[in-house]
């Protein structure tokens, strides 16, 4: 295994337990992008480009995008 | 349940997870062993029989061809499915106006719409001669549309993408790639059979009936996602 790999392990198991820990909904679909762009680095460090790019329009559109529509629908129905 | 309690529950599984993991990772290969037979034979004999450089594209669009129309119509009766549940008769009620109050937002969804487009269907065109492919790059079009709505520009992004226009698309890709496998059957060969010719390895015009298949899950992702983004977004900006 090659520093680089070891590094991007390392920063993909830093990056769920970030994602696990933080508790505010809208901080955690943030931090849910920069774990799956971390992700997309281990993809790509392990010489998986076609994985890396359905990984990078999963996590970084789709996904943040449901969430993130439906915080704020919620965020609209209840006014604090 | 009491906190001790879930603490505990919590220690015992935790032990147990990891003495597990610990027995599991201990029998696995030496790192880099790949030993996926397929996997070689597919390395080997796709870019002769096929004519394509990106292996993942013809064993998704030629030689499991047939898995990927089981995948274009789950897309299709996902987007379908979410459409009839949130769609209401809206479309005579004014358009929202936009609202985005950051000029940071505004300009760099503006300036990343277009080059988002752009990237997205190169990935889709290239899809088997480089990485990437008609899920991927369709997910970056319709990427670009979002943008636009992100710049605060609501009505912008419901003219550049009209109801009409992107069901129809949604049905032609879908469509498309059954069609394709019919063509096949028309022609005497098996359903999905690669039956065009497969032109010069690593040019454009290359794969046979690999670059249409792709085009057409392009065609159809691009427009399942912008129509899911069309049902969620609506869900937003029309306030009950």
């Amino acid at each position: 295994m090659i520093p680089l790999q070891v590094v991007a392990i390392a920063l993909t198991a830093l990056g769920g337990l970030a994602v696990v820990t933080s508790r505010d909904p809208l901080r955690q679909t943030i931090v849910s992008g920069l774990y799956g762009l971390a992700l997309i680095v281990l993809f790509v460090v392990f010489q998986a480009p076609d994985v890396a790019l359905s990984a990078l329009v999963a996590s970084t559109v789709a996904f943040p995008f449901v969430v993130l529509s439906a915080l704020a629908k919620l965020r609209r129905s209840r006014p604090k | 349940m009491s906190r001790n309690a879930r603490l505990g529950l919590f220690g015992v599984s935790g032990v147990v997870l990891a003495a597990l993991l610990v027995w599991a990772f201990t029998g696995l290969r030496a790192f880099g062993t790949f030993n996926g037979e397929y996997g070689w034979i597919l390395d080997d004999v796709a870019g002769k029989e096929r004519h394509v450089t990106n292996v993942v594209a013809s064993v998704v669009f030629d030689y499991r061809g047939f898995d990927t129309l089981g995948e274009e119509f789950i897309l299709f009766a996902a987007a379908i499915g979410v459409a009839m549940l949130l769609r209401e008769a809206r479309d005579d009620r004014e358009r929202p106006r936009d609202e985005v109050r950051s000029d940071a937002v505004r300009a760099a969804g503006l300036a990343l719409a277009g080059p988002t487009v752009v990237v997205g269907l190169y990935v889709v065109a290239h899809g088997y001669l480089t990485p990437g492919g008609g899920f991927q790059g369709g997910v970056a079009v319709a990427a670009g549309f979002v943008l636009l709505y992100a710049a605060g520009r609501y009505r912008s992004y419901r003219a550049a993408s009209p109801h009409s226009f992107v069901e129809l698309a949604e049905g032609t890709g879908a469509g498309a790639y059954a069609a394709v496998g019919v063509a096949a059957l028309f022609a005497g060969a098996m359903y999905l059979e690669n039956i065009v010719q497969l032109g010069t390895k690593g040019s454009l015009n290359s794969g046979g009936t690999i670059p249409i298949l792709n085009a057409a899950s392009g065609l159809e992702v691009t427009a399942a996602m912008v129509l899911l983004f069309h049902e969620f977004l609506e869900e937003v900006m029309y306030q009950e």
